[in-house]
Parts: structure tokens; sequence; C-alpha cells
């Protein structure tokens, strides 16, 4: 097991981001932020604050859950469970940035495109990451990401958060999980 | 992965509490889904549903068609009197040849009780039971205990459910009964002595055979429909005796607790089990029973076109 990124390069990274956000997006009037359920919720928070601190205000921040837009739907899941998808506002015309902690393989990715996609039409998504970690299966990138890391096809990245914050680390497949990143609101389970 | 798995669903006496409350807490993500700009999922791209409808039914079959397809699912309807049993075909029959044709899911409505547990045994299909007889329609049950969770809380602890009307022969009621006593609610069941059926104390739920007691202190009050073509028998007075007696108006409303919901399977007949002002008064949940309708028949549509294995009805 090793850390790849501990609360406070969490947090420096994601004021660095929003930097980058404001910036790229002139003050980010009509700026969205999606979280990508469940382990993006944490982190869109987190990004929302620092947006805030810059701007003075937080974008909207929604939610969607990729569980029905998954490719293997109906066939991989033991036990699926959907949660909330919660979209604040109308994204017809807007600057989505999808948030998620890990893009792996880019297919969490593309089905949270196509949920978005029936929202609205937004003028242009962007994706945003803790961790870009190799094993692509699309043809996807990230415009922001905190860190890059090639990790072995055995191992797995875990992000959590704690009272101190988010931690991303490294740990073998086998090695169990951590409890999700985030409460998740609307749920009494 | 437990063993009391279900890929059908044939009756709420199949279920226990943790599958009846999975199908309600998965029918809250897809009522969510109802309501975006679009109203489409691609969670059964690929999957064939047909609805086969032995007895005529606008309202359930228009509801599982628009959950089939706003699952993505590939619907098809067939009726009864244009099918091939108007012609002699056995069920047995149509079975095979559904089967043939490779459906997910078979949806049947059938005047005979157990019509729905005789597909599912010869069908490799899963099997949704939309009313049989006078035996269950467990996803009006299902949509009715979805829609009082959205107006009053997920526990039903305690809740007095009135349920009013022909008991004997209401398959809603049956299915109603089994389903709010396992999520714990209080039921009361009234109607006239001729229209309760022997051995209904094992419902486990308090009896009337007048329409007061029920509804005494009630939070919810759901309303049978007085299917006419029973009219005339022996066991049912006239219309208008009927309305006077055990009809739901606002001078009876008034024993029920005030916020109380009032509810109908639908379709209704205005004047006779339930008043004008009633059916249309702030108390009435009936449209939102309608929405409720399409939110869990995409749950169950949902749960029982997964692969045989994986996301079946009744694993926790």
């Amino acid at each position: 097991m090793r850390t790849l990124l501990d609360p406070e390069s969490v947090a420096r990274g994601l004021r660095r981001i929003a930097g980058e956000i404001v910036e790229r997006h002139a003050g980010a009037p009509d700026l969205v932020l999606v979280a990508v359920r469940r382990g993006g919720i944490a982190v869109a928070q987190a990004l929302a604050k620092w947006l805030s601190e810059l701007e003075g205000h937080a974008p909207p921040l929604g939610s969607v859950d990729i569980t029905l837009y998954r490719d293997d739907a109906s066939t991989a899941l033991p036990n699926p469970r959907i949660g909330p998808s919660e979209i604040p506002c109308s994204l017809d015309g807007r600057h989505v940035i999808l948030v998620d902690d890990v893009l792996y393989t880019g297919r969490t990715v593309r089905a949270a495109i196509d949920a978005v996609m029936d929202y609205g039409r937004p003028r242009l998504i962007e994706l945003c990451v803790l961790v870009d970690r190799n094993g692509r299966e699309l043809p996807l990138q990230a415009n922001y990401f905190l860190k890059a890391e090639t990790v072995q096809s055995d191992e797995r990245v875990d992000v959590f958060q704690d009272e101190r914050g988010l931690s991303a680390l490294v740990q073998a497949k086998s090695a169990p999980s951590i409890p999700p990143a985030a409460p998740r609101p609307g749920e009494s389970s | 992965m437990t063993e009391d798995r279900l890929r059908h669903l044939l009756g709420i006496e199949d279920l226990n509490l943790r599958s009846a409350e999975r199908v309600l807490d998965t029918a809250q993500a897809f009522l969510e889904v109802t309501r975006r700009p679009v109203r489409k999922v691609p969670a059964l791209r690929g999957k064939t549903i047909i609805n086969v409808f032995f007895e005529a039914s606008t309202r359930t079959r228009t509801s599982f068609e628009l959950a089939g397809k706003r699952l993505s699912a590939d619907v098809v309807n067939i009726g009864g009197s244009s099918s091939s049993t108007s012609k002699g075909e056995t069920l047995r029959d149509t079975v095979n040849t559904l089967d043939a044709m490779h459906a997910d899911v078979i949806v049947i409505r059938h005047a005979a009780s157990g019509a729905a547990h005789y597909v599912a045994r010869y069908s490799r299909a899963g099997v949704v039971n939309a009313g049989d007889g006078m035996h269950e329609h467990p996803t009006q049950a299902l949509l009715d205990a979805f829609t009082i969770r959205q107006h009053k809380g997920n526990d039903f602890k305690g809740m007095k459910v009135a349920i009013c009307g022909d008991i004997t022969h209401s398959r809603v009621a049956r299915s109603n009964a089994l389903l709010l006593r396992m999520l714990g609610a209080d039921v009361a069941l009234a109607g006239p002595r001729t229209l309760l059926p022997s051995g209904v104390e094992s419902f486990g739920c308090r009896v009337y055979d007048r329409i007061e007691p029920a509804l005494d202190g009630a939070d919810v009050v759901m309303m049978l429909r007085i299917q006419r073509e029973r009219l005339g028998a022996p066991l049912l007075p006239a219309l208008r005796e009927y309305a006077r007696v055990f009809g739901l108006n606002s001078t009876r409303l008034r024993l029920a607790k005030p916020g109380a919901l009032v509810m109908h399977p639908g379709p209704m007949n205005r004047g006779v089990e339930i008043s004008e002002d009633v059916a249309d008064g702030p108390h009435s949940v009936i449209l939102n029973q309608v929405e409720s309708g399409v939110a869990v028949r995409m749950a169950v549509l949902y749960l029982a076109a997964s692969e045989p294995g994986t996301a079946a009805l009744a694993d926790g």
C-alpha cells in the first residue's frame, strides 16, 4: 500500500484546479459541477468550496448515478443499487464539469456523459479527477487531474475521506475496500 | 445471494420485507427518471418484454408498456381477443411460443387465479403477474405502498390503512393487505358481509361489515372499484344503496385523520364507491398512484429482466 495523495496535497491540487477552471471559463458564469456517484461527490464538494473562495459563489452542484447507463447494465452487477441522480438546473448551454475520484477504463465517464446528455444539451463537458491512472479502454482523457500514476493491473486506487480531508492510495486489488468517500445523501442505508 | 431470490414477481406472498423494500427503493430512482427532460434510460436495451393481457386493461397495460419503453426494452403487447387464444390455443402453447421468441420478461394478466404461476413454471422468461383472477395484483400493491411512502415517509409502523369495498373478489385488496401488513401497517378491511371472504381473518387485519369503524382515525383510505358486472347478483344491493352505505363521501372522510390520503386503483365509479368531491379533493392521491405505477413497474421489470443469477428481485 502506498499513498498517492494526502489531504494537504489534495487541498493544494484542488485549489490549483479551481484556479485553472476559473481562468479557462472566464469567471465560470455558466459552470455546473456534476459528480459521478458515489466517488465523485466528495471531490466535487471540495472543488466547489475552492471555486466559491475564488469567485465568491459556488457553482450549482449535481450528481449522476450511472448504474442504468453502464454498458453491462443488465448483466454484470451482482446487486445493483441505483442511487438518485440530482441535477439542480437545466444543463442546456452550460459548461458541465464531470467530477470523479479516479479515471481508469473510461467506461464510467462514457456512461456519465450519456446520463448528462439526458438532462439537456450542455455547451461543453469537461472531466476533472483526482487520479488519472493507466488502463483506458475508451478514447477519453481528463481535462483536469491532480496526479497521473501508473498502477499495476493487480492494484487499485482507493480514494477516501476522513476528518483531515480526501486521500488517495494504491493497494492490492485483493485488499478489503475502504468505506465510500462520502455519505450518500438522500439514502437511508 | 440468498435462497429466497426471485426471478419472477407472482405475488406479494412470495416477497419478504427485504425484497419488497428493495423494489420500493429501486422505484424511487426510477421516479426521478420519469420526471427528466429525456424520460428514458438504456438499462434494458436489447431486452424483449411481452405484455400478455387476456383480460382487458388499458391502465395497467399502458403503465407496463411505458415502463418497459422508458427502460429502452422492446415491448410487445398481445391482447386476449386478438391473440391465438381466441382460436383455441392453450396457455401452455402460448408460453412455448413466447419462449421461442426469446422474451426476457412476460407480463401476464389472466382471469384465472394462478395463471402467472403456471406461466412461470414453463417459461424461461421472468414472469410478472399483472393480475390473476381473484388472487393477486402485486404491482398495484407495490405502487400503492410507494405512493404512501411518498406522502407519509418510509415507516409504516402503526400507520392505519382502511381498505373498503368488495374484498372477496379483489386481488388488489388481497395483495395490499399482505404487503401493508408485512411493512408493519395496521390494516382494516371493510365491506358488505356478502363481499368479505371466508377465512378473511388469516390476512391479519381488522375486519368490519360497516365502513365507519374502518375509517376511524385512518391515515390512508383505499376504496376499491365496485365491479358492475357483479351487480344484480344476490351478493350486492343496488348501486345507490351501496353508495349510501359504503361510499366514501366528504362527511365520512372526516372520520379519518386530517391529512389522510384517499386512494383508488381505478377506474373509478364516481358517485358509487367514491363521491365526486372526494375523488377530486385535496386528500386524493389517485393521480399520484398512476405516476408511481410507471416507476414501480420500471423497478420490477428492471429487476426481473436482469440475467439469471445476477440482479434477481429478492436478493439483498
